[in-house]
């Protein structure tokens, strides 16, 4: 078993909460939505706070901005792909691209970056950091986010 | 990542989510998924590939016109991590007064300083710049040769911290040195553990730390799990 299949194997074990009543969400068309990314990459601004070991805080990340920081405290996934290219954990240039084509209505001001290895309960992004940087997106007009997990 | 898209959706936002893990997808389920059989680390799948990562967006944004959830996709290119090591040229022996890994970690360094002034950024400088690899790694030779590693002055007293800033000062110096295409997932951790003194002397310092009574968390984020 290689490292990846290890990590996913025990990823597949840790417990997850159910959601009763989950929402959905009609967007506008993809060409009319304005859309953000969503990382557990752990990626902050240079120069921004980093993350700590157990962060369950987000951080944003300003459209224009590519000097990224890969703060996630995990050694357990290859971190050579993103220090070769950003896009292949954060697509800001795909989705300033999508923009230009018209394909995407618009790309967010702020994008949004959360550390994957949490707590088991997941309670604080679920309950409060979560919404916090959901609401700061909505301020910003977002309708559609992607999620890229690392 | 799942959760996350239940979070998002209850506020109003459409989601999409990459999965990595499938099984999780699949207990979580999130409302609109597109499931990436991809190296870990790289959700859009190849590095440098920019018709690759907008088939994959192009994917999951088709998600977005579907009625209801939820709804789980797969891609369907499956991308294996590269398990042979990354082809990258060691700087020779210069001083043998100095620990190999010492030694090695002085070597890198106009690399290092390379890929930094080429990127722009780092993310070395968890607990330690570049300037304290090579005495970080003498702290850890010193570990691995015997010494009590609760009095020998680890960076930060953070095991985790200082690895993963070894590793990712030797990861990105060998970016900068080594030829040809972008390197598979794994590859470059594969060098780095198999191939580099610096990775053998965290293992063995690693394994000392263990077996001298030292707690769990303490040692076994020092490097990926399976080692």
């Amino acid at each position: 078993m290689n490292g990846d299949q290890a990590m996913r194997a025990h990823s597949a074990t840790l417990p997850s909460p159910v959601f009763e009543h989950p929402a959905w969400v009609t967007p506008p068309p993809l060409t009319r939505s304005t859309v953000a990314i969503v990382t557990s990459a752990a990626l902050y601004a240079a120069g921004d706070e980093a993350f700590g070991a157990a962060d369950t805080g987000y951080r944003l990340i300003d459209r224009d901005r590519r000097d990224l920081v890969l703060g996630h405290w995990s050694p357990n996934f290859d971190r050579a792909g993103v220090a070769v290219d950003l896009n292949v954990v954060y697509p800001i240039d795909r989705l300033e691209e999508l923009a230009a084509a018209g394909t995407i209505g618009g790309v967010a001001p702020r994008h949004v970056s959360f550390a994957g290895n949490q707590p088991d309960d997941v309670s604080t992004i679920r309950l409060d950091s979560g919404p916090a940087a959901a609401a700061a997106l909505r301020a910003d007009g977002v309708d559609v986010v992607i999620l890229t997990p690392v | 990542m799942s959760v996350l898209a239940h979070v998002f959706e209850a506020a109003g936002i459409a989601t999409v989510v990459l999965s990595s893990v499938r099984e999780m997808a699949e207990k979580t389920a999130p409302p609109r998924a597109l499931h990436c059989e991809f190296p870990l680390g790289r959700p859009l799948g190849r590095p440098g590939d920019a018709a690759f990562q907008h088939d994959v967006l192009a994917r999951a944004f088709a998600l977005l016109s579907l009625p209801s959830g939820p709804v789980l996709v797969d891609h369907p290119e499956v991308i294996e991590a590269d398990e042979s090591p990354l082809s990258c040229t060691l700087p020779p022996r210069f001083d043998p007064s100095l620990p190999p890994a010492v030694d090695e970690a002085r070597g890198l360094r106009r690399a290092y300083d390379r890929a930094l002034a080429r990127r722009g950024v780092t993310s070395v400088g968890r607990v330690i710049d570049a300037d304290g690899v090579p005495g970080a790694l003498a702290v850890l030779h010193a570990i691995a040769e015997g010494a009590d590693w609760k009095d020998a002055g680890i960076p930060g007293g953070n095991t985790t911290a200082v690895c993963h800033d070894i590793r990712t000062y030797y990861e990105e110096a060998a970016l900068e040195l080594a030829d040809g295409p972008v390197p598979g997932g794994r590859a470059v951790e594969d060098w780095y553990f198999e191939q580099t003194e610096a990775g053998a002397t965290v293992l063995k310092a690693r394994a000392a730390i263990r077996d001298g009574g030292g707690k769990f968390p303490v040692w076994f984020y020092m490097t990926p799990g399976q080692r």
